[in-house]
């Protein structure tokens, strides 16, 4: 009986907290509306849906990784090189379907070299992407001498391309988004990468060979970033050692904002999509309304303060209500019987 | 007699989530005296000598120092009524140094608000050469060996000028010679009229210090005798009382079979030495020991979860390695962790996640979810295990301590084991789905499964089991029959059989 109702409240809070980002995604759009009539329509959704691609499709990496307890802060930096290697790669051969091959080759690459310092060395997540960002992003300057490169010819069609009215970079989006729900919901690997985040010593003792998974969802993240790479090279044309810089931290807020906790074992693709698209409207509405950017990041900058409290409040107010449901009643009387 | 006594407990109270940790725990200790507290694993003794150091706050009930009721909320308070314990666990910062353990807290000031460091190194170095302990006062905690921290531990509390002192098994780490200072100081302190709670599992020494001995069972208070008027028989007899039977269910008639599995000495060569055990079909052994003797080290080793150095493991006559956790699952081994907290659930998934951990492969065999093989399978383990939930996508965090075990009971038989290793299986959880675990238990063994369960309930241990082993400082001190089980014959094993380190 007395589990029965401490779940019923217990459920209660978790179900409002697991769709209030969706309804804060439909008060945006509804509000948005409302306060200029250009937002509500389908160029000016295609445009964010664009605008918001290449974070994105970073984020859904972050988001696995987050998920298991790990984090990667060298995205922007391997974006870079990966993109500008792929780039090259065109350049050199003309070939354009293996260039995007190149990229995301590179991307893993780098992934698992992330991946094997984590699990070899024991190292955090935090350090060791750290010092992959630093090296990544020497890699890329060195690569070209810190000189962009220009003329990218057909190798444009991957970030600028538009198949059936749709932009390319957001079809790889939908893409992407699929696969993370695939691999999260439908895989032993997304299981794995659910429990170790969960509880790592208790993944351990369920037999679950945590370094291996650790080494996959780096590598999955990876090739993701690899593929941002191609896609953001393309869409301005240029090859830039310098690009992508911070990129990960905006993947990063759109993963926390839609509901990814960095405590591990706790997010979903559909909830990253949203905090995306949540990040990207208000962008989009900001410049709408003819917003100073400045102003923008300062923002910014509240609302993930913002989503973030709400995340831990309706948290830890789920565990206080535990709690308090569980004192209230008094022990069972059986529990008072003397056992021995 | 006839005066205050120095501190007494009167009807305390203290619940924790779904159970009752002291129940109407009264005993008062006489001032200049050594009160010895003693009780099974989980009586109680260290709730109550929290609630004396202010650590928890009782339910109900009052405590009175020298006859004055006070309200001890926090550890600061208990320092201020001059009240200092010597803690079980050594909790300690590493990185700071002797004298500065000393002092973290009340460390003295300057004219200028800042910390006297010279006053600190000076007082410090006087402690140490006063009590004749060898390490200076710059020396690193981590430097120190469990012993001297322990010691350091007692010197803290003693120095303190407190009138209250409790020593939480203080001789668990300390050598012998060690053991002589300690209770050199402590008739000291008992000299100068100072009231001394002392918890100990060792007997010998508890004669050899005590003026009252109080025994406490299931949270509540047995008996205070003078330690001149009792024996250790006594003693024993009231620590494991008398013997309920409907709290178990009653034990069919078993029939064990060949050898499932066999260790021989096996060892770590630093928690266990020399562990020579075996299991049958269908049997259910027990493994008995106070804390820390090296039960649940023993299983951790056996399941991969922790490397052992010497002796082997056998399943079915053959000589296995078992380097991982996947060894052992290849095996037929499963085994429920002692703590499962840390070892056992992912508090925010759910419980269909949670049980169907292990065993994925089933799930996801064709490299996709089957959502409705997996809804199924584990719909039907968790009725048989007799999980109580609103639904399977609950989050196990939000569960009963019994319904969880119950969840890690199910993921656990889902990979289909033959030798099952229960460690603590009713740890937390309450009697009526203790008696559903018990019964889940016998049937496992009907089934043809070994069983191996460690528990430090004793008369869990002889209601459940065929045949048990009783560990004692990392080691086997015993090996008892059926017919031989008695609570009085284990905890001889489990305390005198360890007296030798």
């Amino acid at each position: 009986m007395r589990t029965e109702t401490r779940n019923l409240t217990g459920r209660f809070t978790l179900l409002s907290s697991r769709y209030s980002i969706y309804l804060i995604l439909i008060v945006m759009v509804v509000v948005s509306s409302i306060i200029s009539p250009v937002f509500f329509s389908a160029s000016n959704f295609s445009n964010i849906s664009r605008q918001i691609s290449i974070t994105t499709i970073l984020a859904f990496g972050q988001t696995l990784l987050i998920i298991c307890g790990l984090i990667d802060l060298s995205a922007g930096s391997v974006l870079a090189l990966a993109g500008l290697l792929s780039v090259m790669f065109y350049k050199a051969t003309g070939m354009f379907v293996p260039s995007i091959a190149v990229g995301i080759a590179v991307g893993s690459l780098c992934g698992f070299v992330n991946g094997w310092i984590v699990t070899r060395f024991a190292t955090p997540a935090f350090i060791a992407t750290l010092a992959m960002q630093t090296a990544a992003r020497g890699a890329a300057l060195m690569l070209t001498n810190g000189q962009n490169i220009y003329e990218l010819d057909k190798f444009v069609a991957w970030g600028q391309g538009v198949v059936l009215g749709i932009p390319a970079p957001v079809i790889f989006l939908v893409l992407v988004a699929l696969l993370t729900w695939y691999v999260l919901n439908h895989t032993r690997l997304g299981r794995y990468i659910y429990a170790i985040g969960g509880n790592q010593e208790a993944a351990r003792a369920s037999g679950i060979r945590v370094n291996r998974i650790k080494k996959w969802a780096f590598l999955l993240n990876g090739a993701l970033v690899g593929l941002a790479g191609v896609l953001y090279m393309s869409r301005v044309n240029a090859g830039l050692p310098n690009a992508g810089i911070g990129f990960e931290f905006d993947a990063m807020t759109a993963a926390i904002i839609g509901g990814t906790s960095f405590s591990g074992g706790i997010g979903t693709a559909v909830g990253t999509l949203a905090g995306a698209f949540i990040m990207g409207f208000l962008g989009n509405i900001m410049n709408l309304l003819g917003i100073q950017s400045y102003l923008q990041q300062v923002i910014k900058g509240g609302i993930i303060v913002l989503a973030v409290a709400y995340d831990i409040s309706s948290k830890t107010g789920r565990k206080k209500k535990n709690v308090a449901a569980s004192q209230a009643k008094p022990v069972t009387a059986a529990t008072n019987l003397p056992n021995p | 007699m006839g005066d205050t006594p120095i501190l007494e407990l009167r009807g305390i109270e203290k619940r924790f989530p779904g159970v009752i940790a002291l129940r109407e725990m009264s005993f008062a200790v006489r001032k200049g005296s050594v009160h010895v507290i003693c009780g099974e694993n989980g009586a109680g003794k260290s709730t109550l000598v929290k609630i004396v150091n202010g650590i928890y706050q009782p339910d109900a009930g009052e405590i009175l120092v020298s006859g004055e009721k006070v309200h001890i909320d926090s550890p600061v308070t208990a320092r201020r009524l001059k009240i200092s314990m010597v803690s079980q666990e050594l909790n300690y910062i590493p990185e700071i140094t002797v004298a500065q353990s000393l002092f973290l807290g009340e460390e003295p000031r300057t004219r200028f608000g800042s910390i006297d460091w010279k006053k600190v190194y000076k007082d410090t170095k006087a402690l140490l050469e006063r009590e004749g302990l060898h390490y200076r006062a710059d020396t690193k905690l981590k430097e120190l060996s469990v012993s001297d921290l322990q010691m350091l531990e007692i010197m803290k509390a003693v120095s303190r000028e407190s009138n209250i002192i409790i020593f939480d098994e203080p001789t668990s780490a300390i050598t012998s010679k060690e053991v002589d200072i300690l209770f050199k100081k402590i008739d000291e302190l008992r000299a100068k009229g100072a009231g001394i709670i002392y918890i100990s599992h060792r007997f010998d020494e508890l004669f050899r210090i005590a003026d009252d001995v109080s025994v406490i069972r299931d949270g509540t208070h047995v008996a205070t005798r003078p330690a001149s008027e009792i024996d250790i028989e006594a003693i024993i007899q009231m620590m494991v009382g008398r013997r309920l039977d409907h709290v178990y269910p009653p034990k069919p008639e078993r029939a064990p079979g060949s050898t499932v599995i066999e260790v021989r000495e096996l060892g770590d060569g630093e928690r266990f030495h020399g562990i020579n055990l075996h299991a049958r079909k269908g049997e259910i052994v027990g493994l008995a020991g106070l804390m820390g003797a090296g039960r649940t080290e023993v299983v951790r080793a056996v399941f991969g979860l922790d490397p052992y150095t010497t002796g082997e493991i056998r399943v079915h006559g053959a000589p296995v390695k078992i380097r991982e956790v996947q060894d052992a699952i290849r095996l037929k081994i499963a085994m429920l962790s002692e703590d499962r907290k840390r070892y056992g659930i992912l508090p925010m998934r759910s419980i269909l996640e949670n049980t169907g951990l292990v065993t994925l492969k089933k799930i996801f065999g064709r490299g996709y979810r089957n959502v409705k093989a997996e809804k199924r399978l584990i719909e039907s383990i968790s009725s048989r295990m007799n999980v109580k939930a609103p639904d399977l996508n609950t989050p196990i965090g939000n569960l009963s301590g019994g319904n969880q075990q119950k969840v890690m009971l199910a993921k656990w038989m889902l990979c289909e084991p033959e030798i099952l290793i229960l460690d603590e299986p009713t740890r937390g959880i309450d009697v009526g789905a203790k008696y559903e675990i018990y019964k889940i238990i016998f049937e496992l063994a009907a089934e043809g499964k070994t069983v191996v369960v460690i528990s430090s309930e004793l008369p869990e241990l002889i209601a459940v089991c065929d045949r048990i082993y009783v560990m004692a400082n990392g080691r086997i001190s015993g090996e008892l029959r059926e017919q031989e089980f008695s609570q009085e014959r284990i905890m001889r094993l489990a305390t005198i059989g360890g007296d030798e380190n």
